[in-house]
């Protein structure tokens, strides 16, 4: 089963952490990737705020086509990061590639002034069509392309992914960030399958196994919008019911679980929405998990959160300190990513719960779906 | 001398003509007389045969010729007194000396048609093959990260919704605070895609996902709908499975009507409009509202075919209900009369149905199988206040069908109900309009197993009719073309008859009773089923990566995965 590190702190911290947190996990991945995502970024891309990254994967020709398709569209590269590569670690799974990049753009010059809503569009619509471009010979792997947030994927054992990037040599830091240290499956191995999962700026990470996949993502690609498309993984369409439901139809966070595992009617009936949340329920019927399955994942706004249905017979763990709180898929990881705590605070969600951490780590707050 | 048919019988059939042969044995059979007592359709009879008997006395051989009387039990080769195979003369016998026995070769069917009318028969298809829903396999089972399920202890919730559910974007929800709510009907305006007018939020019911089918009051027996309806309440109010039963046409008794029990079933309205004057006059009265109410468009067993409740069977009791006189033929026509086309129908009986219930009921057809299905259901796709389609394989029915229309007319439920899905999801509204199945469910006896695969194919609830009503009367019907009196009004087990001495072989209690067990064993099935797929909060409805099929051409139709 995949493990899950996710680290929210005050402070810009290393991505090295949630790796080494991983590394505790090692027993239940087997090391055949890691996945990274940087939300709220510090180091090089401290003061690059306003600027949409674009991360990704590419070989030298792969480059050259997706610079030339980015100016095409108008976007000027402002910044261009590349890991500082250790060649004496060992080199990822399936050989090391020619570039790992994270390219910080200025918008089109039409699209400066545009409201945040068009300028999200257009980035999807430039990462889907990066995508279809490289898709065939592999040449370009593009995970996100928005402000403040940087993706980095690899096939490999995460801890010797972490050296081979040099992960801790301070280049890349941010506040948040949400690391998969895979267990890979049943699937080839690819690396547009690997978590966590991005759609303009709202992200999930899962273990477990998704029973409902395929009336789920029929649910998704059924809804018109571009962005929901790939589910090269089971748990990618966490990712987008969380996009869904926030941003496409303006629930609150909260409901988020309340669509992935809706009450029964008799429990609903203690809730003060009770008649919006029956509506909901219903209408989003097909949203439902079913199950088992941890998710971790953030919101736009840096709000962490980690879920799961009543069926994950092992759920993840949360604690944490004022400024700094780990959420994680073991309990030993999150000894290492935060040892000293209150351990007797360390919070587990079971069937109802839902734990929030604000931006700015300040506490963690448990939510209950039986709330009135 | 006597006339050559006495002499031979060239102009009679043989017995091999029969679909039954009535095997009798000479040996076991002490005279009782039950046997010829109680067949329905009087196939057998006692009938004196003289034998000639050879004997001999004395010490050297001295053969003498003697006739001799003896009582048989004899077949008759009467065309129209056919043996059909139900059975009744085995059960009564105390020695087991008489069995039917299916003779595959029979050329019934030849003889039967007659004067240009073909044999109108009922009863069950002579179709004895697996059907492509039995065919399906659940071969997806949870073992990947976490095990699968504990069907005996998990908590499952089998339920479904039967209504139209308005999607997401058109509900009119409002956030305040951390909350969201339901804007007030004055604030509820037009959502900006055009989804819902006037902010109409309409009625859904979470039901049960098997549901008993149209059986109407007049076909079905007294004792036979009465305690299909006990067991339905028996099941909502005591088990908690809100188990709904259609009352197919005919109406319903008003009592019943007026009672609290009402909404445990679902009205249908059909082409012949029997009973809808005493609903209609009962509706000020009604305490409940019905679960919904469904407008019969067609019947898999004989699409495109009317109904018929031949006169002896409306009796007085039928009469009032239906509002006709006695013993008359009450034939519903193929189509409504009123209405040219669907889309009318749609605009308009929908409509009407739902005004008449204050729209708090679910309206919605059914219609055969076809391959206009989906037509049919792009027409309601887009008609907001309709609150499902019901779609009858040709599997279904036991009703008054000719032959031809049981046995070669109609679609099969699996790939109508399949592109039916397929459609909605292509359209994004698989979940606005739930798809009922019927026909052929649990035909062979796997009820649950049928329901969970027609359920992954994309069915929100399926409908059983002829399964529930052999299973729950301890029918010793089968497919291979026994019994089948179910039109005829001279059912042996009393079910499909009116005639007071048949169907008082049949305790409704006892009927009642079986309708409980037999829902209370499929949802054990349903959980085995469901447990480990790993579903247990939410129907696996279009859950298609469950299935497998043996049967390359069935997995490519029903995209759904081959497996061998």
């Amino acid at each position: 089963m995949c493990r899950l590190s996710a680290i929210t702190s005050a402070e810009y911290f290393s991505p090295m952490e949630n790796v080494m947190a991983l590394n505790t996990m090692k027993e239940g991945h087997d090391g055949s990737g890691l996945g990274l995502v940087l939300r709220d970024l510090g180091g090089d891309f401290k003061d690059l705020k306003q600027y949409p990254i674009l991360s990704g994967i590419a070989s030298s020709e792969g480059l050259a086509e997706l610079d030339t398709f980015m100016s095409g569209l108008g976007f000027r590269e402002v910044h261009f990061w590349q890991p500082d590569i250790d060649d004496k670690a060992p080199e990822p799974e399936l050989g090391r590639r020619d570039h790992y990049f994270a390219k910080a753009y200025e918008y089109p010059v039409d699209m400066q002034k545009r409201p945040q809503a068009e300028k999200e569009e257009l980035l999807l619509d430039a990462r889907l069509a990066l995508r279809e471009l490289g898709e065939e010979d592999e040449s370009i792997f593009v995970f996100s392309f928005y402000p403040d947030t940087v993706t980095l994927k690899e096939v490999g054992d995460p801890l010797e992914l972490g050296r081979f990037f040099r992960l801790d040599d301070g280049k890349l830091k941010a506040r948040i960030i949400l690391a998969q240290g895979r267990q890979n499956t049943n699937y080839d191995i690819y690396l547009y399958a690997c978590h966590p999962f991005f759609l303009q700026g709202y992200c999930t990470m899962t273990n477990g196994e998704n029973t409902a996949f395929v009336p789920i993502m029929e649910f998704l690609t059924s809804r018109g919008f571009p962005g929901y498309m790939g589910y090269n993984s089971d748990s990618e369409v966490f990712a987008h019911i969380l996009h869904y439901t926030q941003r496409q139809l303006g629930y609150p966070l909260t409901y988020y679980k309340d669509v992935i595992t809706p009450l029964a009617e008799k429990e609903i009936d203690g809730r003060k929405d009770a008649e919006a949340l029956r509506l909901i329920r219903r209408s989003l019927r097909p949203l439902c998990i079913d199950g088992p399955n941890c998710v971790i994942g953030f919101a736009p706004d840096g709000t962490v959160f980690m879920v799961q249905d009543a069926k994950k017979l092992r759920p993840g763990i949360v604690g944490g300190v004022p400024g700094k709180y780990a959420l994680m898929s073991e309990e030993c990881g999150l000894d290492e990513a935060v040892p000293r705590r209150d351990k007797t605070e360390d919070f587990s969600p079971m069937k109802y719960d839902m734990a929030i951490i604000k931006p700015g780590a300040s506490e963690m707050v448990r939510w209950s779906q039986l709330t009135p | 001398m006597d006339p050559a048919t006495i002499l031979d019988n060239n102009h009679e059939l043989s017995l091999r003509e029969f679909p039954y042969i009535v095997r009798w044995r000479d040996d076991r059979c002490t005279r009782c007389g039950r046997c010829t007592t109680v067949c329905p359709v009087n196939a057998i009879e006692p009938a004196p045969h003289v034998h000639r008997r050879i004997y001999s006395e004395g010490g050297t051989p001295n053969p003498k010729a003697e006739r001799e009387i003896v009582h048989v039990v004899k077949q008759v080769t009467d065309v129209d007194r056919y043996c059909t195979g139900c059975g009744t003369c085995t059960l009564v016998c105390p020695n087991e000396a008489i069995e039917p026995e299916y003779n595959p070769r029979h050329k019934l069917l030849t003889y039967k048609n007659k004067g240009g009318v073909p044999f109108r028969r009922g009863g069950r298809r002579n179709d004895p093959s697996t059907s492509t829903v039995d065919q399906l396999k659940f071969t997806r089972i949870s073992m990947l990260t976490d095990p699968a399920l504990d069907a005996g202890r998990h908590e499952f919730r089998i339920r479904t919704l039967l209504g139209r559910n308005l999607p997401a974007e058109a509900l009119p929800l409002k956030k305040r605070g951390d909350r969201l709510v339901v804007g007030k009907t004055h604030e509820r305006g037009q959502a900006e895609d055009g989804h819902t007018a006037h902010g109409f939020i309409p009625p859904v019911r979470e039901i049960y996902p098997i549901r008993i089918g149209s059986m109407s009051i007049g076909a079905l027996s007294p004792h036979m709908w009465e305690g299909l309806a006990m067991g339905v309440a028996y099941l909502n109010e005591v088990e908690g499975m809100p188990v709904v039963m259609c009352t197919g046409e005919g109406g319903m008794p008003p009592r019943l009507l007026k009672s609290r029990f009402a909404k445990y079933f679902i009205l249908q309205i059909a082409s012949g409009y029997f009973g809808w004057d005493e609903i209609v006059h009962a509706i000020p009265e009604m305490t409940e509202d019905p679960a919904g109410i469904e407008i019969k468009y067609g019947q898999g067993a004989k699409p495109g075919d009317g109904g018929l409740l031949m006169a002896y069977k409306v009796l007085k009791l039928i009469a009032q209900i239906r509002g006709v006189p006695e013993f008359v033929d009450l034939a519903s026509p193929p189509t409504h009369q009123t209405k040219y086309s669907i889309e009318e129908a749609v605009a308009k009986m929908i409509q009407s149905m739902s005004m008449a219930w204050g729209f708090r009921v679910p309206v919605y057809p059914k219609i055969s199988g076809t391959k206009t299905a989906m037509a049919v259901l792009n027409n309601l796709a887009r008609n907001p206040y309709a609150g499902a389609l019901c779609i009858d394989g040709e599997d279904g029915g036991t009703g008054a069908a000719y032959n031809v229309s049981m046995d070669k007319m109609g679609h099969p439920i699996a790939s109508n109900i399949r592109d039916c899905y397929l459609d909605l999801v292509a359209q994004g509204k698989q979940n606005e309009l739930p798809l009922i199945a019927a026909g052929g469910m649990g035909k062979t006896g796997n009820l649950a197993a049928n329901a969970a695969a027609m359920i992954m194919l994309g069915a929100s609830a399926v409908d059983t009719g002829k399964h529930i009503m052999q299973a729950a009367a301890w029918c010793f019907g089968d497919e291979y073309n026994r019994c089948n009196l179910c039109n005829t009004g001279r059912c042996p087990r009393g079910i499909t008859t009116q005639d007071p001495k048949l169907y008082r072989r049949l305790d409704p209690d006892k009927v009642a009773e079986r309708v409980v067990e037999v829902f209370k064993s499929a949802d054990v099935e349903l959980r085995k089923i469901f447990a480990p797929l790993g579903r247990s909060t939410e129907l696996p409805i279009g859950m298609s990566d469950a299935l497998g099929v043996a049967d390359q051409s069935i997995a490519e139709r029903l995209r759904i995965s081959y497996v061998c």
